[in-house]
């Protein structure tokens, strides 16, 4: 076996870890959960950040790391249970499809992504290998968990661990983007949440509920 | 293969049905610990056994003969299986002749005698568990294979001595399949030996229970033995947890120090397993019966992750 | 490729093929005599299946002795004129040819002891129409062109339709013949069209000269999913496996397990056939079919049997599940032979070899077993089986044997061929294409998991059947079988032990068939083996010694049994039942068929169609009924059966029932075929 060094062994656990949440996302039915495990992945994130900017010494990873400690594990997911707590909705119903066949076509996902990360890989260095396939299973598998469930706040978490795993596979294999990418997707997400927060009201308002079945009648005449 | 190997071999399945009890002594007086009640002697299981070896043994009518024989084949293939797995050192002469898929097979006979046996006076209760011990079983199979399976893809070989001394001598680093699969693997140890959130070990009347529910009508020196078996199986879980994800400190030969060496390591590593046991059925509740296969699937969806993960890195 | 070539034109007077065809002309004669005295149970029914038995012992003896032997062929003047018919026996033929020699020992034995008069079918008849069957099928191994293939395929068809008829006049195995012989010629045409591009425009059908045709990939690869659509029909292959378990408990037992234990088993071969040897060179990615379908069809097959509650009904969804396993060892090989690695192709091919061998054994078993059972209570249905274990020991002990070897355990049978076929699952990841192999370890998961669920299976057919108290007072009177049945059913169960303790002497000489089939399988069987070890595949330390391991737990249970009797001084006395301390316990409060399988049912609900009906709390006479349906029937051949309607509606338009509308078809026709020919 080659030596791989410590900290990219973490950040490759880390990955793996990451994968894990992903999946206990799709398993979970209970949408404060949900929320809590978007905090773990973001402290997950953080910890990576912070190995990789330890590896590289750049400084603008350092502040990158603190900046998703901030957003992704405090502000966001405050914000979230505040929202929770106000809106009264604290169980996805049933998805659409259940939880064991969700699963399978989660793992025929990971396979997927996987297989595509392989000729990526190669011309990425060897280390990184791990992460470019997690990375791209973590986006398809938020996809698929965005696809399944019916409520709108199951949705947003779906989205924001999408945006997770964009930002890990570009952390992990170009060691960061330029910090006026990053601030700006940070502003972004945290502009995104704002607005989807005053927009759930709204759909409350309108219907009394936030499942998404009310927003579905986009055709006229039905 | 030199004497020491085979002399290696024979302490080793003496110490798994001498000690096998203890662990189980251990994990109940840990339990006892951590829930505020006065904890039970450690020889405690040792007792039970010879109580009930002092007593007459009570057949029902129709108990047919494979009834009587059961307790003797689970009994035998638990001592066989605890030769299979290295314990103490890795070199046992035994490891050429049955692998790692060979001892899963072992314990699914096990497994299905147990059942037979379970239905055979033909009670509400033994048919009962013996319907959910082989859907808890039909579960954690397939993920024991699948955890083995990831090692043995690490270390070319399905030989459980050998994986264990390949996966030692590899220079020391983190895998992420590993950690999944060893969470699998504990998820599927807790099932397998009927502990908390599968089945509870210490409660009999309660329609939830499997593996007492198979016990029921055994009595006497049968119940003796399927009760050690029982320990038995627990102890070669933790031993085959331990060569799978701890490996350190057996000995590559039989050089009697490093054997002796190996028992204390072991019994150190077996006290914070069983410690570790007491914890996590502290700490979870019972599931539901038609929950359990839900927790299986978890663990077998654990082992395929640690399975992918590994592919992804080893795949050109 | 060497092998193939070097053959020995006629043939010596004493070679391997004249004595194989000399014997399957025995069994013809042995059921030609059956007609002298048909309505003899005694002569017909009796003797002649002992005399059919030492035929197959013969077969089986000559076929083994002649697989290390190279190739020979022989061609018969008979048949059409300037059609004549090609034989040859090679390798792959004699492998085949012992199973069904072996295998058709036991069940000719159990056979003479099980017909009774007065069922149905005369025995004179029975006894040709089984003799018929068992001799088309070593035709079938035998055939060497198209033209003998396809006619002995048809024997064998037939034959085996009029035995699954015997009973001819209950309606129900009327219908289950009939859908029989419906999907077994649709696969016959399959087969017929996938020989029909094989000759590759030479429009030779000799196998010979299919062999030297160049085909086009594209008409290849047709050739190849014809014949895997045609015997797949045949073998049971999901979705043609509709057949199977209406066809299975219609028929007599012998007969089920004939055809379970060995007539699927000539699918098998006749896919090896066409893919190894006729085709020659399959493209890797064909093999992701049989593997894909394979897997469903094991896991859908297993599903299957634990809902089931009718004994012969589960077995044959059983039968449906080690198809499912052969075909994905088929796969597996196919996969590995396209992209080079000859060592693993080789090793799943020997583990497909020899679960064919171990299935016929063991599902032989099993089927006579019921056959046992059903004749000493009247009943399929396991809800009213139980506690035979008391009344039929013989049977009941010797079903054990064959229980534990499908359910895959050490240190049967099943366990070495499936140990095989994990072996080589477990190098599957090196194939270097991208998607497959990661999709390929996951494959084994899944056949672990029907491994499993095989065990799962297996304890409620026997712990239903054999074990807990007669769910009817009636079992109570219940007898064991005759001589003649124990005595097959030991030679079966015999051979699952001998065929799970020796595998180190079997695999070698499977490794040979494998060779001449074009494979390298110098690395399956490497140096580390010996008379007691298997070893294959050298990178790998990788070793299974059955003796020994059996030894060693033989042993351990020994130890235990004596040290319990010089320990353990106390008597031992009977008493009622505990069961928690409940008192009036019934033998209706044991766990009935449908409550085994309750768990299957709710863990796997998407693969069932389910009609339910549930009492309310305040019904005074509560019913539970559950009814399990296969939802391919609905999926797949209702729509079919509805195409088929409309179109014979349509053609009927054609029909008008005045003399001049046919005159005038009969006219055009004439017309058109004149300017055709212009």
């Amino acid at each position: 076996m080659n030596t791989i060094p410590l900290d990219l062994q973490i950040v490759n656990a880390l990955a793996a870890l990451l994968l894990l949440l992903s999946f206990s996302m799709l398993s979970q039915r209970r949408i404060v959960s949900l929320v809590n495990l978007l905090a773990m992945q973001g402290l997950l994130l953080t910890v990576a950040t912070l190995m990789v900017a330890w590896r590289t010494g750049e400084t603008h990873l350092y502040l990158s790391g603190l900046l998703t400690f901030a957003l992704k594990v405090l502000f966001l997911p405050w914000l979230l249970h505040r929202l929770i707590r106000r809106l009264e909705v604290y169980w996805d119903t049933e998805p659409l499809l259940n939880i064991p066949g969700t699963m399978l076509v989660g793992v025929l996902i990971v396979v997927f992504a996987f297989g595509l990360a392989q000729p990526i890989a190669e011309l990425a260095s060897e280390t990184t290998r791990n992460s470019i396939g997690i990375a791209v299973a973590v986006i398809l598998l938020s996809f698929l968990m965005m696809i399944t469930r019916s409520k709108a706040m199951s949705q947003v978490v779906g989205f924001l661990s999408m945006e997770n795993g964009l930002f890990f596979g570009a952390m992990s294999t170009t060691r960061g983007m330029p910090m006026v990418v990053e601030l700006g997707i940070a502003l972004d997400i945290l502009v995104a949440m704002l607005v989807l927060g005053v927009f759930f009201f709204q759909i409350r308002e309108q219907f009394d509920s936030l499942d998404l079945h009310h927003l579905e009648s986009l055709k006229e005449g039905d | 293969m030199n004497w020491l190997n085979w002399l290696d071999q024979f302490i080793e399945v003496l110490v798994a049905l001498a000690a096998a009890p203890l662990l189980l002594g251990w994990v109940n007086m840990c339990r006892a610990w951590l829930q505020n009640r006065s904890a039970p002697s450690l020889l405690q299981p040792y007792r039970g056994i010879r109580k009930l070896l002092h007593k007459d043994a009570v057949l029902a009518h129709n108990a047919s003969s494979l009834f009587r024989i059961a307790p003797y084949i689970i009994f035998g293939t638990m001592v066989a299986a605890a030769a299979m797995i290295p314990m103490l050192g890795t070199r046992l002469p035994f490891t050429a002749a049955a692998d790692a898929i060979a001892l899963v097979g072992l314990f699914a006979a096990a497994r299905m005698f147990l059942s037979l046996a379970a239905m055979d006076v033909g009670t509400a209760f033994g048919t009962l568990g013996a319907r959910r011990e082989m859907m808890v079983g039909f579960l954690a199979e397939p993920t024991l294979l699948m955890v083995i399976f990831v090692a043995s893809l690490m270390t070319a070989t399905t030989a459980l001595p050998l994986i264990a001394e390949n996966l030692a001598a590899a220079q020391l680093a983190i895998h992420p399949s590993l950690l999944f699969t060893a969470v699998a693997f504990a998820m599927v140890m807790l099932a397998e030996n009927a502990r908390i959130p599968v089945d509870n070990p210490a409660t009999h009347l309660e329609l939830t229970m499997i593996h007492e529910a198979m016990l029921l009508e055994y009595s006497a020196r049968h119940l003796a033995l399927m009760e050690w078996a029982a320990a038995l199986k627990l102890f070669n879980y933790a031993c085959i947890g331990l060569a799978l994800f701890v490996p350190w400190g057996l000995a590559s030969n039989g050089d009697p120090i490093r054997l002796g060496l190996a028992i204390v390591l072991l019994a150190g590593k077996l006290a914070v397993i069983g410690a570790g046991l007491a914890l996590i059925e502290t700490l979870s509740a019972k599931l539901r019966v038609f929950r359990a296969p839900e927790f299986l699937a978890t663990a077998f969806l654990l082992a395929v992750l640690g399975l992918l993960v590994r592919l992804l890195q080893v795949a050109r | 490729m060497l092998l193939r070539a070097s053959r020995r034109p006629g043939g010596a007077p004493e070679s391997a093929l004249t004595t194989l065809l000399a014997l399957v002309t025995a069994w013809l004669a042995i059921g030609l005599a059956g007609l002298i005295r048909p309505r003899s149970l005694e002569f017909a029914g009796r003797a002649l299946f002992v005399a059919g038995a030492v035929v197959g012992l013969l077969l089986a003896i000559v076929a083994a002795m002649s697989i290390a032997l190279p190739a020979e062929s022989v061609v018969l003047p008979i048949g059409l004129p300037d059609l004549p018919v090609h034989l040859r026996r090679d390798a792959l033929s004699s492998v085949f040819l012992f199973l069904l020699g072996s295998a058709s020992v036991g069940i000719s034995l159990f056979a003479a002891g099980y017909f009774r008069s007065g069922e149905g079918t005369l025995p004179g008849v029975l006894c040709l129409e089984y003799h018929l069957f068992l001799a088309a099928m070593a035709m079938v191994l035998l055939a060497d062109d198209a033209y003998a293939f396809m006619v002995a395929w048809e024997t064998m068809a037939l034959s085996s339709y009029f035995l699954v008829t015997t009973q001819h006049r209950i309606p129900e195995i009327r219908r289950a013949g009939f859908l029989y012989l419906l999907i077994a010629h649709v696969g016959a045409i399959a087969i017929l069209l996938a020989f029909g591009i094989l000759q590759g425009g030479s429009w030779q059908f000799t196998f010979d000269a299919m062999r030297g045709a160049q085909l086009p990939p594209i008409w290849a690869f047709a050739a190849f999913a014809l014949a895997l659509f045609g015997f797949g029909a045949k073998a049971g292959l999901v979705p043609m496996h509709v057949w199977l378990p209406e066809a299975h408990p219609a028929a007599p037992s012998p007969v089920s397990a004939l055809m379970s234990g060995v007539m699927l088993k000539t699918a098998i071969y006749g896919m090896l056939r066409i893919t190894f040897d006729l085709i020659g060179t399959p493209t890797w990615w064909w093999g992701l079919i049989p593997l894909g379908l394979g897997l469903f069809t094991a896991l859908y097959g297993v599903i299957f049997a634990a809902t089931q509650s009718d004994m012969k009904r589960l077995l044959a969804y059983s039968s449906i599940e080690n198809i499912g396993i052969l075909f994905t060892g088929i796969g597996l090989a196919i996969v590995f032979h396209g992209v080079g690695m000859d060592a693993m192709a080789a090793l799943a091919l020997i583990a497909v070899l020899y679960h064919a061998i171990n299935h016929a054994f063991m599902k032989s078993l099993l089927f006579l077993s019921t056959g046992a059972v059903l004749h000493a209570t009247g009943e399929r249905n396991l809800g009213h089986l139980g506690g035979l274990i008391h009344r039929m020991p013989w049977v009941a002990w010797l079903t054990l044997v064959g229980v534990l070897a499908i359910a895959g355990l050490p240190p049967l049978n099943g366990f070495v061929s499936e140990w095989l076929l994990l072996q080589a699952f477990l190098l599957a990841h090196e194939v270097p294409k991208p998607f497959v192999n990661m999709l390929l370890p996951l494959g084994a998961a899944l056949l672990v998991l029907s491994a499993a669920l095989a065990g799962y299976v297996m304890v409620k057919f026997y712990g239903i059947v054999f074990l807990g108290q007669p769910r009817e007072a009636a079992l109570h009177d219940a007898h064991d079988a005759s001589v003649l049945e124990r005595v097959g059913l030991v030679w079966l169960a015999a051979g699952c032990v001998l065929l799970g303790l020796l595998p180190a002497q079997i695999v070698p000489m499977l490794a040979g068939v494998v060779a001449d089939l074009g494979i390298n399988a110098s690395a399956a069987v490497t140096s580390a083996q010996s008379w007691w070890m298997l070893a294959p595949l050298p990178a790998r330390s990788i070793s299974y010694a059955p003796l020994v391991f059996t030894l060693a737990v033989v042993s351990a249970v020994l130890v235990t049994v004596l040290v319990g009797r010089l320990v353990y001084r106390r008597r031992t006395r009977r008493a009622d039942p505990w069961d928690c301390g409940y008192e009036r316990i019934n033998p209706r409060m044991q766990d009935t068929a449908e409550g085994f399988g309750q768990p299957i049912r709710h863990l796997f609900q998407p693969f069932f169609a389910m009609d339910r009906e549930l009492p309310s709390p305040f019904d005074r006479a509560p019913r539970y009924r559950v009814v399990v349906f296969d939802r391919l029937w609905r999926l797949l051949y209702l729509p079919i059966e509805r195409i088929v309607q409309r179109a014979a509606n349509a053609v009927s338009v054609l029909q008008q029932g005045r003399i001049s509308a046919y005159l005038l078809y009969s006219f055009v026709t004439l017309i058109v075929l004149l300017a055709s020919v212009l």
